[in-house]
């Protein structure tokens, strides 16, 4: 059953990386086609930008989340029962030990960072630590590390870029469009009416789908992560009791942003938490990630 | 000219094919050992750890020596004998330990002190450290042994004498289901 549900996982993000890259593809060159009547030339520009974003923001994403979330690099002496924790289950994972970081927040969170396992970090709120015990504790650290160990943090940096690369050349292309396309609109018959329009269309629709592929991936590695936690500790009872009282706690993470709402263990902003699975959130539902555990 | 060019392309497969199997069974034979090693560490760690402990539990309890002498026993296999004497001894002071960490419920000032606190903490990550280890040494042994038995990596092993793994078992008593009396 867990290794069934690893193995599910990936084969699902390859293919949700995969229609990501069809989809700035086919941006790129409907642009083009908008602005220049070629299918290449938009193409080759989308490649270009995505070679210089993806990698300046893998490179600075650590830091970034780090800083923005408020948290502060902790030591041994400071929690030796947390730092024990994360040492034991980066054990089990063999990942070297990534560095332990506490957020001053009463709301109880936990999230990682790392494009790579040799850059990683986790980080935990106070309120978490205050609330769970340290079977509970292990769960949760144990999903960190999972994102850490699955290559998590690295794939959803790609896809916040891509989604990054997609907003951009989008609003090129519609600015573009708008004070570009009545100057050219005179000498150029050639362009096919239909073809026009289903550019423009995807213009218009390829931020708001790239948004959904982003969120569906980050829902998919929330069960990914869960599914590898219950591997490294073989104990899914710590991980739904953590993920109970984490659930039941109605406080926002204060210094949560937008931009990093899928990192955390559970969502960060209470009122988003919902019943329902809905395309726009960043997370499953709690109710079907621990009927997931129970199964396992 | 056709020829030559297919036996040049079946030599460079074969190659290819010997290198990748052989390095593939060298990184999988390093990880079991690794994983032991990792266990070593922890083992040498908790067999640090112990005397502290006695020498704590000693000046509150004294007279449960019988406790305390069963984990000292046990404590010098920790570093000396076969991996599974090592585990076996391993087993025997987590058990003890746990009549030590349950003795302290009736002696509240040992329950309090703080010495005693930090002691149970850091053994108690040491026995997750070595169950983990366990865990993943348990793992690699068998991922090599996987890939060391099936085919056609097979062949490469038996060429090169790579020798199978063995995991480490669990004792008898701990299958058993534990008894509860209260």
């Amino acid at each position: 059953m867990l290794y069934q549900q690893i193995n599910q996982n990936k084969r699902k993000t390859v293919l949700l990386v995969a229609l990501f890259s069809v989809l700035v593809l086919v941006l790129g060159s409907a642009i083009g086609y908008l602005l220049n009547n070629d299918f290449v030339s938009g193409v080759i520009i989308t490649i270009i930008v995505l070679a210089i974003y993806v990698p300046i923001t893998l490179k600075t994403a650590n830091a970034q989340v780090l800083k923005m979330s408020g948290s502060k690099e902790i030591q041994r002496k400071d929690h030796p029962q947390l730092f024990g924790v994360v040492e034991e289950l980066s054990i089990a994972a063999r990942i070297p030990m990534p560095k332990v970081y506490i957020v001053e927040d009463p709301a109880p969170n936990a999230f990682a960072t790392g494009t790579k396992p040799e850059k990683g970090a986790v980080a935990f709120t106070t309120g978490l630590l205050d609330r769970l015990n340290r079977e509970e504790l292990s769960g949760v650290a144990a999903h960190e590390i999972a994102h850490i160990r699955n290559y998590d943090i690295r794939l959803m940096t790609i896809c916040v870029a891509l989604v990054g690369v997609i907003v951009l050349v989008a609003n090129i292309g519609s600015r573009m469009m708008l004070f570009g396309g009545a100057r050219r609109g005179g000498g150029n018959n050639k362009s096919n009416p239909i073809l026009m329009i289903l550019a423009i269309v995807l213009v218009i629709l390829a931020p708001i789908a790239a948004q959904f592929v982003k969120l569906a991936v980050s829902r998919n590695r929330e069960y990914l992560a869960d599914a590898s936690a219950v591997e490294f500790t073989r104990n899914p009872k710590g991980l739904i009791n953590a993920l109970n009282k984490i659930s039941q706690d109605p406080n926002d993470v204060k210094e949560a942003k937008e931009a990093t709402a899928s990192m955390y263990i559970s969502n960060p902003f209470k009122k988003k938490r919902k019943k329902k699975s809905s395309l726009w959130s960043t997370h499953p539902p709690m109710e079907s990630r621990i009927e997931q555990l129970k199964n396992m | 000219m056709l020829p030559t060019i297919i036996v040049i392309a079946i030599v460079l497969i074969l190659a290819i094919f010997l290198i990748t199997s052989y390095n593939r069974l060298i990184k999988l034979r390093n990880w079991v050992q690794e994983a032991w090693s990792q266990i070593d560490v922890q083992l040498k760690r908790r067999h640090d750890l112990i005397p502290n402990l006695v020498n704590t539990v000693k000046g509150y309890a004294e007279h449960e020596r019988e406790t305390l002498e069963s984990v000292v026993e046990a404590r010098s296999q920790l570093v000396n004998g076969s991996p599974q004497e090592r585990i076996d001894a391993d087993n025997q002071i987590e058990g003890a330990l746990k009549s030590i960490f349950a003795l302290s419920e009736s002696y509240p000032d040992l329950k309090a002190n703080e010495n005693f606190l930090n002691l149970q903490e850091e053994l108690s990550t040491t026995e997750n450290k070595v169950a983990y280890s366990r865990q993943l040494y348990n793992k690699s042994v068998a991922e090599y042994n996987i890939k060391r038995q099936s085919f056609p990596t097979n062949l490469m092993a038996s060429m090169f004498n790579f020798e199978g793994e063995e995991p480490l078992s669990i004792p008898e008593e701990e299958r058993e289901v534990p008894d509860v009396s209260f």
